[in-house]
């Protein structure tokens, strides 16, 4: 059976021409095949997903109005609370917690009638660009088994072009939905910081993180943006519908944008490899006869985008994380004589070295005597970076870049060197400290076939737009109907 | 060392639990003596992915006791973590106010045994909220309540301003009551709802020489006889410490003592000021707390007269004894019913009397205020007036009173009721006071002898008459009949 869209899916669903639990079903032996290889899933809910299917079935069966997903099985990252299985994170220090309540989108999921089959690896903590940071298990790229799917959510990315859900989610805080879809080969859309409600998300940078869709089409990804954004009493980052409606993402997608303006950043080309920047050229040429016209714009502060998040990011981690000490939930080490050894020894244990790394760059960051150096410095390039994108956004209506400065590297290849690693996050990480959207479409292939991502930036709250203007490309291209061969 | 002569430094840090129904920021009920772990949620147990809500009633308690201890009120603040590890703290953070607390820069003006006032500064005082509680059971552990945790707290720091233990006792008792009027806390000491932590030190002057002894910071004290007490003890040991050892006030010398209540001294916990770095840094979950014109006029506006202005007034307007007025601006409750009898008439001292000679006894016999009583403001005032103008005496109208509570009927039905209305007839007395005199000729000799017996046979003979009549004889009258017939 081919794997469909989620909107195609969940409109056969819907209209009885196949079943959620058909669908389900689907999902669930793809999994049993394949997932051994791909390694995409923490946990499979089999029972849970297929009643859930039968009962969806049969309100349609007796005519009963059924919800937006209709039934269609979908992933969730495993650092978005569930109160059905685990949530772990990826880490050993939560390898058994089992979460009391349900994050707010896998509410709005589940009441969109949305049929949750599993929970989806990534990098521990989201800390990592490669999900080789896993604490439980291995993910591998579905176009490259020797290759890294992207990180953190790089099972949602792998599940999704694998063909093991219609549609994931995934969570952004440096580009953690973007990289791993670029490196996939699928969709995946960061929203404005605000849009979607953080509660339930396991926090890793609070001030940065964002949960978003990862799906095979552009009209997915509105579909379930739909579901998910909104404002939520129980965060209070989470944005005033009256200060920012939400649209119906749906409703205007295919109209294009007219008298479109890319702003272009050329400079930023020259640290990107050559076939990405190729894909790019090409991808800007598939927009010009539209009627969009390029402008150059300047991001002067770009090259401090990395070094402002590494500090934000880890001293808020630092502070976040501080929670998994053993004592309440969680891993407790079997060899604490007293209570400062159970927060040490736990700690020690079961989180593992980039997690470490970035707590204890976090504690640096916030210690007397260095706050001001680092913590306050980073968060005075914050301000430059978001400033220079608004008046970059006076001149044109989103910006176009790359996503990743290469296709999806080998396994291993920079597990060595954590430098290389983060300035993977180059392009990625702007949008996160200025809180504005960011949208990774497939705009081809490299040498080795491996799929390239474009990256495309709007001002804040306007994911209507951007999803618009990633759509008028996605008319024009088959990138995104291209599939792994996973047998 | 009798040159020796000595000032004492007292500052005060002193935690107030507002009385709001339900946490700083989750909507758990804040409850006294619950079942152990059974008032939580999973947002104050601190579960991966949740976020805090900020509770409005808290801040606006918190701005009326700023307001009130005349302090400049914040127009924009925010809420920082500060970071510690202790099994009561699930977080390993406690959300708190650092650099921008909500209040600052006030003073509370507190009574002084002389009956002069003296103005104590206030340095600041902000929101947080409470951890929970270590409970160390028998055996080799230790158990969590988390009940408490989350609960919203004042923290109210002064200026070393106090000169004496009775100083301090007189700002906590001061402060209990101004926190009570203003309905911002229940302020009971047995549930912990003040908490106190002295710093203690002395500027010692011997030889024309000044010597500063270590400043000595003594924890959690919860009550108003611990803290005076505890102040007492460390001046005497400071003294002690000082003819002994001679060490004085160096940079980083600050001990930490604890309070015995057994066998009533501190102890010491530790003896040199920890480099506490608690990586304050602004809470990423909260948005800061803009407190606008509007809001803090609407605030203003429930302030209430203040108890030590009430009381002034009390002793002023009406001339009642000082003590008296303090008695009765205790509570707010107490002084408001006091008030509002008088404006129905009643006359301030003989009103004053019968709520603090009657009144309070019984209500608290009943275990309540004045005001749940049972009568009305307008029936003391009226009972007040029936003693002004002889229809009742005073012993009459006490138990008057009484019945009044008992049945709920009006002081003029029961004095009838009860045959309390006094006998003023001169010619009914006459004739007793004849019976009585011509019954007791020995006290009659006595008083006609004038001798040192004489003052006390009168006292005796009235007695008699008042006697006979049952106590309705109006003492005024039989008086005037004795010394008419006895000269």
């Amino acid at each position: 059976m081919e794997v469909l869209s989620l909107r195609a899916l969940r409109d056969n669903i819907a209209a009885g021409r196949t079943t959620s639990v058909e669908a389900v079903r689907m999902v669930l032996e793809r999994i049993g095949r394949i997932d051994t290889m791909v390694g995409a899933y923490i946990s499979v809910f089999e029972e849970q997903a297929l009643a859930r299917a039968a009962e969806i079935d049969g309100r349609i069966a007796a005519g009963l109005p059924v919800g937006a997903l209709a039934g269609a099985p979908v992933a969730v990252k495993d650092n978005m609370c569930t109160a059905f299985g685990a949530t772990t994170c990826a880490s050993r220090i939560l390898k058994n917690f089992q979460a009391p309540y349900d994050a707010t989108v896998v509410g709005r999921l589940s009441a969109a009638d949305a049929v949750i089959v599993g929970k989806t690896n990534m990098d521990e903590f989201a800390m990592g660009s490669s999900t080789e940071n896993s604490g439980l298990r291995r993910t591998v790229n579905p176009w490259d088994t020797g290759r890294v799917p992207g990180g953190s959510s790089g099972g949602s990315a792998a599940a999704v072009a694998a063909g093991l859900c219609a549609a994931a989610l995934g969570s952004d805080t440096g580009g953690s939905i973007r990289q791993p879809a670029a490196f996939c080969g699928v969709v995946g859309l960061k929203p404005t910081y605000g849009r979607v409600s953080r509660y339930g998300l396991v926090a890793y940078g609070s001030s940065l993180d964002q949960i978003g869709p990862l799906t095979r089409t552009v009209e997915d990804a509105a579909l379930l943006m739909n579901v998910i954004a909104g404002h939520d009493p129980s965060d209070s980052t989470s944005v005033c519908e009256s200060m920012a409606p939400v649209s119906d993402y749906l409703a205007d997608l295919d109209r294009p944008v007219e008298g479109l303006r890319i702003g272009v950043v050329s400079s930023l080309n020259a640290g990107a490899d050559p076939a990405v920047v190729k894909a790019l050229d090409e991808a800007l040429a598939v927009y010009r006869p539209l009627g969009a016209e390029l402008i150059e714009v300047e991001l002067p502060h770009f090259d401090y985008a990395i070094a402002a998040y590494y500090v934000i990011a880890t001293a808020e981690a630092s502070s976040n994380l501080a929670r998994y000490d053993g004592v309440h939930y969680g891993h407790r080490s079997k060899q604490a004589e007293d209570y400062v050894a159970v927060y040490s020894k736990s700690r020690a244990e079961a989180l593992g070295q980039e997690v470490k790394r970035r707590i204890m760059l976090g504690t640096y960051a916030l210690s007397s005597g260095y706050y001001d150096a680092y913590y306050l410095k980073a968060l005075k390039v914050r301000n430059l970076i978001r400033t220079d994108l608004v008046s970059a956004f006076e001149r044109c209506d989103c910006i176009i870049m790359p996503v990743a400065p290469t296709t999806a590297f080998n396994i291993g290849e920079k597990t060595d060197d954590p430098l290389q690693m983060y300035l993977s996050d180059i392009y990625t990480i702007s949008a996160n400290l200025a809180g504005i959207p960011g949208i990774s479409i497939p705009c081809g292939f490299d040498g080795r076939g491996m799929p390239i991502g474009m990256q495309i930036l709007s001002p804040a709250f306007s994911e209507d737009r951007l999803l618009r203007i990633a759509r008028m490309y996605e008319r024009q291209t088959q990138w995104h109907q291209r599939r792994p061969d996973m047998g | 060392m009798s040159d020796l002569q000595y000032k004492v430094v007292v500052g005060l840090e002193i935690h107030v639990q507002l009385c709001t129904k339900s946490k700083m920021f989750c909507g758990c009920a804040v409850e006294f003596g619950a079942e152990p772990n059974s008032r939580v949620c999973p947002v104050c147990l601190g579960m991966p992915g949740v976020l805090p809500v900020m509770n409005r009633l808290a801040v606006e308690y918190a701005i009326l006791a700023g307001l009130a201890l005349n302090c400049r009120i914040a127009r924009r603040t925010k809420w920082d973590r500060k970071s510690y590890y202790y099994p009561d703290l699930p977080k390993n953070y406690q959300i708190s106010q650092y650099d921008l607390p909500l209040s600052a820069e006030g003073y509370i003006e507190i009574p002084l045994d002389d009956g002069r006032t003296k103005k104590i500064r206030i340095t600041r005082a902000h929101l947080e909220e409470d951890a929970g509680k270590n409970l160390h059971a028998e055996g080799n552990y230790s158990q969590v309540d988390l009940n408490r945790t989350g609960t919203p707290l004042l923290e109210i720091v002064t200026e070393p301003d106090m000169s004496s233990a009775a100083e301090v006792r007189a700002l906590a008792v001061e402060l209990q009551r101004i926190v009570r009027y203003l309905g911002v806390s229940e302020a009971d000491m047995q549930k912990g709802h003040m908490r106190f932590e002295p710093n203690v030190n002395l500027i010692i002057t011997r030889g024309g020489r000044q010597y500063k002894t270590p400043i000595v910071e003594v924890k959690n004290l919860n009550s108003f006889r611990s803290l005076e007490r505890s102040v007492e003890y460390e001046i005497g040991r400071q003294i002690d410490e000082f003819l002994e050892t001679g060490r004085t006030l160096e940079i980083g010398n600050k001990s930490t003592r604890g309070w015995d209540d057994v066998r009533e001294i501190t102890v010491l916990q530790r003896e040199k000021e920890e480099a506490h770095d608690y990586r304050y840094f602004p809470d990423p979950d909260l948005v800061p707390v803009e407190v606008d014109e509007a809001w803090l006029a609407e605030i203003q506006s429930r302030l209430c007269e203040l108890p030590l202005a009430r009381q002034r007034r009390f002793a002023e307007e009406y001339g009642l004894s000082a003590y008296d007025a303090g008695v009765l601006t205790a509570e707010r409750e107490t002084a408001d019913f006091f008030d509002q009898a008088v404006r129905a008439g009643g006359e301030p001292k003989r009103v004053c009397n019968l709520l603090t000679q009657v009144g309070m006894k019984l209500a608290n016999e009943k275990g309540g205020g004045i005001a749940r009583l049972g009568p009305s403001t307008q029936a003391v005032a009226e009972l007040a007036k029936m003693i002004d103008d002889g229809t009742v005496n005073a012993t009459a109208a006490g138990t008057i009173f009484a019945e009044m509570v008992a049945t709920g009927k009006n002081p003029a039905a029961l004095a009838d009721e009860l045959n309390l209305v006094q006998k003023s007839d001169a010619g009914e007395l006459e004739a007793m006071v004849d019976e009585v005199l011509a019954a007791n000729a020995e006290a009659v000799a006595d008083v006609r002898s004038g001798g040192k017996k004489a003052g006390k046979a009168r006292g005796f003979l009235l007695g008699q008459v008042m006697q006979r009549t049952k106590g309705q004889a109006n003492p005024k009258v039989v008086s005037e009949i004795l010394g008419k017939k006895l000269g």
